[in-house]
């Protein structure tokens, strides 16, 4: 797809909006009210995306946002879809969107929670590795070996990045998928079909913060395909937490990790052992992901 | 109209079912597990009229409560305790956003260590949460009440908190005159509040203000709070042409020259009620709303009758300063020409109030004149 093929009219994001140049954030809600339509009511938890929408009355978006608590974002979600729904409002469909923070840590319960009632909604969570709104320090969600305000030189994130997807493949909801910005029109596919399945939806974005990764902001795309042909941000759909499937294959081999992490300021600093170590992990995540497609089976 | 025999805990379920809600939203907590079963049981007999779901913690509850209010449906949901404590955060979301939700609280101890038994310290540590909160002595009155809460909550968008304690009341059977569901839902009517989700009407709901902007809806919510007492006024005396019943925001009972009053909420003013014939010359008031508070009721009451001395009974403790109810009737009658005394009767813990407690506070020597603050274990 071309920018220029983009059809602007269905966008629901105004110009003039809240985010930094080069925002993965704004760019994935910006795609995703291009695939969903009019007919939807967002969730708000506390991320960048709480001063991307602006203050009120004032608004970045072309639909009702309902801001909650940090911690709550899966349960506001659940009340609003049962709520939309005793007044008869079931083809509104619901959007609860979330950062890492509000996902892999604070959110988790709450989304664990909604996952396993299979709530009829969409929990997006656009991912920028680390809380940014509040500048740059450690989630679960932060990739071994970056610094950040809370893990600054010569200290570095230890622990690997929560599998956030196998968390969710695991409670066996009806549709998950990874995306990022860099492949809108496979984005854009997955939240279609989402929207089309009933029950608990997923959708995980990649979205490089450049003030937070220490980028330039033109580079958000490029390091989001780097991201995704190194193998380090595969993307991918899982069907009832089962059936496995790449939807977007690097051609040919797989670009050592270092070229992404390279001009990244996060991994500046990031030794050659720590950068051997995070390219095994993601050598095994990989080949645990190709064992998976390997050995699913196409759902009816 | 027919008497039935049932707990606190289920005469809070029957309201609700008789009310007509849209969702019901639970998570169970001893003593509070009775209403979210008994709800339970509505919807597996088909007969709720609206949605159950059990979801995985009370701040989930609240929660979920919350966004499903936004969309405009009536909800409710209970709990107690460590649940209220964990619920804080949606408490003060749900005030600020101004969603009509109504809550049952079954007053429990707050641990550490564990203890069930019902100190009041749970609601009152929400006190300035911007919920209402209305204290019932008893299960006709928790019925009663929790219907009336969603009548006072969807007029004024502000939550309410209908207060009552564990085990004295949740898990004590009395006889209960509980109305039909025709004419409960004649009386209360369906929800009556516009949603503020409305598909296909964007608008950026509860997002970053600034602090000009918050004043003026913290104050807008203050004043709508204080709205509540002639509001529950109007609902009562509808209330009781309908069902023969109603309730004041305090009520009292003052013999003619009582210069002593003892004041209290919750089960502990049943207690008083009763005792109130064998305790010479001693008037008695039920406080039934304590946010918000009945300031200029009280002082009516009080300057009437010439009370001299207010016995305030707090099965409560505020650690460092004493018993809340106490502290509250201190203040509220501070601007008064001849205050009365307020003297403090300490139960925290959940402690019981016996009549021969309340006899020695009255009668005995020791605790006449300047004490101002008496521990209910020191009665014993």
């Amino acid at each position: 797809m071309r920018i220029e093929e983009m059809k602007r009219e269905s966008e629901m994001l105004y110009a003039g909006h809240n985010a930094c140049p080069g925002c993965g954030a704004a760019l994935s809600v910006r795609f995703l009210t291009r695939a969903l339509g009019s007919n939807i009511a967002l969730v708000l938890t506390a991320s960048c995306w709480s001063i991307i929408a602006g203050m009120p009355p004032l608004t970045a978006l072309k639909c009702p946002i309902l801001h909650c608590p940090f911690p709550s974002a899966g349960s506001v979600g659940s009340g609003v879809r049962r709520g939309l729904d005793a007044k008869g409002k079931h083809d509104t469909t619901v959007v609860v969107l979330a950062g890492d923070g509000g996902t892999f840590d604070i959110g988790l319960q709450a989304l664990s929670g909604a996952a396993q009632r299979n709530e009829d909604y969409i929990f997006v969570c656009y991912d920028n590795e680390a809380y940014m709104n509040t500048g740059m320090q450690t989630s679960s969600a932060t990739p071994f070996g970056a610094r950040t305000n809370t893990a600054p030189y010569p200290l570095f994130k230890e622990g690997q990045k929560k599998d956030i997807m196998q968390i969710m493949a695991a409670h066996s909801i009806p549709y998950a998928a990874t995306a990022t910005v860099a492949f809108p029109e496979d984005l854009e596919n997955k939240l279609k079909k989402a929207q089309e399945i009933k029950g608990f939806r997923f959708i995980h974005i990649l979205s490089p913060c450049p003030p937070g990764w220490g980028t330039e902001s033109g580079d958000t795309i490029h390091l989001s395909r780097l991201a995704v042909s190194t193998g380090f941000f595969p993307l991918y759909e899982i069907i009832n937490g089962v059936s496995w499937k790449m939807t977007c294959m690097p051609e040919g081999k797989r670009v050592p990790l270092k070229e992404y992490l390279m001009g990244q300021r996060r991994f500046k600093q990031m030794e050659d052992i720590r950068i051997d170590a995070l390219q095994e992990e993601v050598d095994h995540d990989w080949e645990m992901l190709m064992e998976k497609i390997g050995s699913s089976q196409p759902l009816k | 109209m027919a008497f039935e025999i049932m707990s606190g805990s289920q005469a809070a379920a029957v309201a609700v079912q008789r009310t007509g809600i849209d969702l019901v939203v639970a998570y169970p907590i001893t003593p509070q597990t009775a209403i979210v079963e008994t709800l339970a049981n509505f919807d597996a007999r088909g007969e709720l009229g609206g949605e159950f779901v059990s979801v995985e913690s009370e701040y989930a509850a609240l929660a979920c409560c919350y966004g499903a209010a936004a969309a405009g449906a009536r909800v409710f949901t209970a709990t107690a305790s460590h649940g209220l404590a964990y619920m804080h955060e949606v408490i003060h979301w749900c005030s600020g956003a101004r969603v009509p939700v109504v809550m049952a609280n079954v007053n429990r101890t707050i641990g550490a260590p564990w203890c069930l038994d019902p100190d009041q310290g749970d609601s009152l540590s929400q006190r300035d949460t911007g919920w209402m909160q209305i204290y019932c002595s008893g299960a006709q009155e928790v019925l009663d009440t929790v219907m009336q809460a969603y009548l006072l909550s969807e007029e004024l968008l502000l939550p309410c908190m209908v207060v009552f304690d564990g085990f004295y009341i949740s898990h004590t059977y009395e006889a209960v005159d509980v109305p039909d569901e025709d004419s409960a839902r004649a009386f209360i009517g369906p929800p009556s509040f516009e949603a503020q989700v409305k598909p296909g009407s964007p608008a950026n709901l509860h997002g970053l203000t600034t602090g000009d902007n918050q004043v003026k809806l913290i104050r807008n919510r203050h004043e709508a709070m204080l709205r509540a007492p002639d509001l529950f006024k109007t609902i009562n005396s509808k209330f009781a042409e309908t069902f023969g019943r109603s309730y004041g925001v305090i009520d009292s009972v003052i013999p003619p020259g009582a210069k002593t009053v003892i004041l209290a909420a919750g089960a502990t003013a049943e207690t008083v009620r009763w005792s109130l014939p064998k305790l010479d010359n001693t008037g008695f008031i039920q406080l039934r709303m304590f946010r918000p508070f009945p300031r200029e009721e009280i002082c009516s009451v009080l300057e009437t009758h010439g009370v001299e001395k207010v016995v305030v009974i707090d099965r409560n403790c505020s650690t460092g300063m004493g018993g809340i109810f106490a502290q509250e009737l201190r203040s509220a009658v501070y601007d008064l020409n001849n205050p009365p005394a307020v003297q403090d009767i300490i139960l925290a813990g959940g402690i019981d109030l016996t009549f021969e407690m309340l006899e020695s506070i009255i009668k005995e020597d020791k605790y006449q004149g300047q004490v101002e603050q008496i521990w209910g274990v020191d009665l014993k």
